[in-house]
């Protein structure tokens, strides 16, 4: 599983965050989001992707 | 046997709910109808990056080509509903068709309000992606604007407008809500506060001018009406649902049998807040869309969501988790508002309802556990309790 942001489009709402924490952080300054491991493992493969359904911005993208 | 599904309105509700049926296993017909010619779109960026050119329209698209044929679903674009014959399980088409279903749901969203006089050349709404195309080609005739309504639509037109160093005034017959933290201007947008619009004064068909309840007049070339949004339910006056605002639901979304709603249109009974709601929050379009596919495939699971809204206005990011209402409690949680950074928090009948942050994106996401927990209010009077969650 590949993950891709684009921080163009992130409004810093940090829901990634919430929903896959082992994956996405929020930079302290303005709330950017920070990809932790583009190559996540299977097992949060499942919060990834909620985490790009429930982005606002559509920042995130995941590639099998 | 749900084999027909027909979801009416295709914008991020509507185009949500559509793939969470298709994720979960729903293998029948799928029928998405949208009113606008374009394939679904996004729309907090109109009245922010398209409005100011920084983004090509093409990037408001919600999905691609692919996807959406992915989606396996009628899309019928261009296509109004008008009206609904609950009784013969049929949507009702402009121009004499109709869409028989097993399942409906009701994503229309809302339709902006407009002013009395306004309906004049010079005088704008933004609600679509054609309005806000227009808007920004007018703008780059450099216009004199007035911007009416300092909600945060018309905030955000103004802080667009400022940006490209036009002249703007905005005026509201209320003080807004952050008043004090805007302070009398914003950003070098005049502020005509507490005082209404009585008319609109026009020149050769033209907008003009803009008179306020107090009598004074306002040049304007360019007026945008940004006064709020009415649920657009005119399509189901005569459906038997009941409309009082927007299409109302029960806890799970249903607002009669085979018949839900989600997004800016749905009011429901949020057993989180023990409170029926209506939201217009983008990420509310998103989780109700999902929520309403669920509960329609027999999930039977209220729809308890905290919301979450946000505002970008000129450098600053305003994010919120809960519900503020107006008898509410304030407090400050951390930062400082005179630094323009802070995080606050909000609460009725001593429990926290809502956390608000301003440059805090970070910080309030953090706090979202107080609303999440319905934390007691005297939590934030001790700071050794607030203390630890602000810093984890």
């Amino acid at each position: 599983m590949k993950v891709i942001i684009d921080t163009d489009r992130c409004i810093s709402a940090g829901q990634c965050v919430l929903a896959a924490p082992e994956v996405f952080d929020q930079r302290d300054e303005d709330g950017l989001v920070v990809l932790l491991n583009p190559s996540p493992p299977a097992d949060v493969a499942v919060d990834v992707k909620q985490a790009a359904t429930l982005c606002p911005a559509l920042a995130i993208t995941v590639e099998d | 046997m749900l084999r027909r599904v027909v979801i009416v309105g295709a914008s991020a509700a509507g185009l949500t709910a559509a793939e969470a049926l298709r994720r979960r296993g729903y293998d029948g017909t799928l029928t998405l109808i949208g009113d606008e010619p374009y394939p679904p779109y996004d729309r907090p960026p109109l009245s922010k990056q398209i409005l100011a050119g920084t983004w090509e329209q093409e990037k408001v698209v919600l999905r691609n080509n692919e996807a959406l044929s992915e989606l396996g679903a009628d899309l019928l674009l261009g296509h109004t509903a008008t009206g609904l014959d609950a009784a013969g399980r049929r949507v009702l088409l402009a121009g004499g068709g109709a869409v028989g279903y097993d399942a409906l749901v009701i994503a229309t969203g809302v339709t902006p309000r407009q002013l009395p006089g306004a309906d004049l050349a010079g005088a704008h709404l933004l609600r679509t992606l054609d309005d806000a195309l227009t808007l920004r080609a007018h703008l780059l005739d450099r216009p004199k604007v007035v911007v009416v309504g300092a909600g945060f639509l018309g905030a955000e037109v103004a802080a667009v407008a400022r940006e490209m160093g036009l002249e703007v005034t905005l005026v509201d017959p209320l003080p807004v809500p952050m008043h004090r933290q805007f302070g009398e201007r914003i950003g070098g947008v005049s502020l005509r506060l507490g005082t209404g619009v009585s008319r609109f004064i026009q020149a050769a068909g033209r907008v003009a001018a803009v008179e306020l309840a107090d009598g004074s007049v306002i040049d304007a070339d360019l007026v945008v009406v940004a006064v709020g949004a009415a649920p657009a339910t005119g399509w189901l006056t005569r459906s038997g649902l009941s409309l009082v605002d927007g299409v109302e639901c029960d806890s799970r979304c249903q607002a009669a049998s085979g018949i839900y709603a989600a997004g800016d249109v749905a009011s429901w009974c949020n057993p989180h807040f023990g409170a029926r709601m209506r939201l217009e929050h983008r990420m509310n379009a998103t989780e109700q869309g999902i929520a309403v596919a669920g509960n329609l495939l027999g999930d039977d699971l209220a729809f308890a969501p905290v919301p979450f809204f946000w505002t970008d206005q000129y450098d600053t990011k305003i994010q919120a988790y809960g519900i503020f209402p107006p008898d509410a409690e304030f407090q400050i949680v951390s930062g400082d508002p005179g630094e323009r950074r802070f995080a606050a928090a909000y609460g009725r009948h001593g429990t926290v309802t809502g956390v608000l942050g301003w440059n805090s994106p970070r910080e309030v996401r953090r706090l979202r556990q107080l609303v999440v927990d319905r934390a007691p209010w005297t939590t934030l009077t001790t700071p050794s309790l607030v203390s630890p969650l602000a810093a984890r």
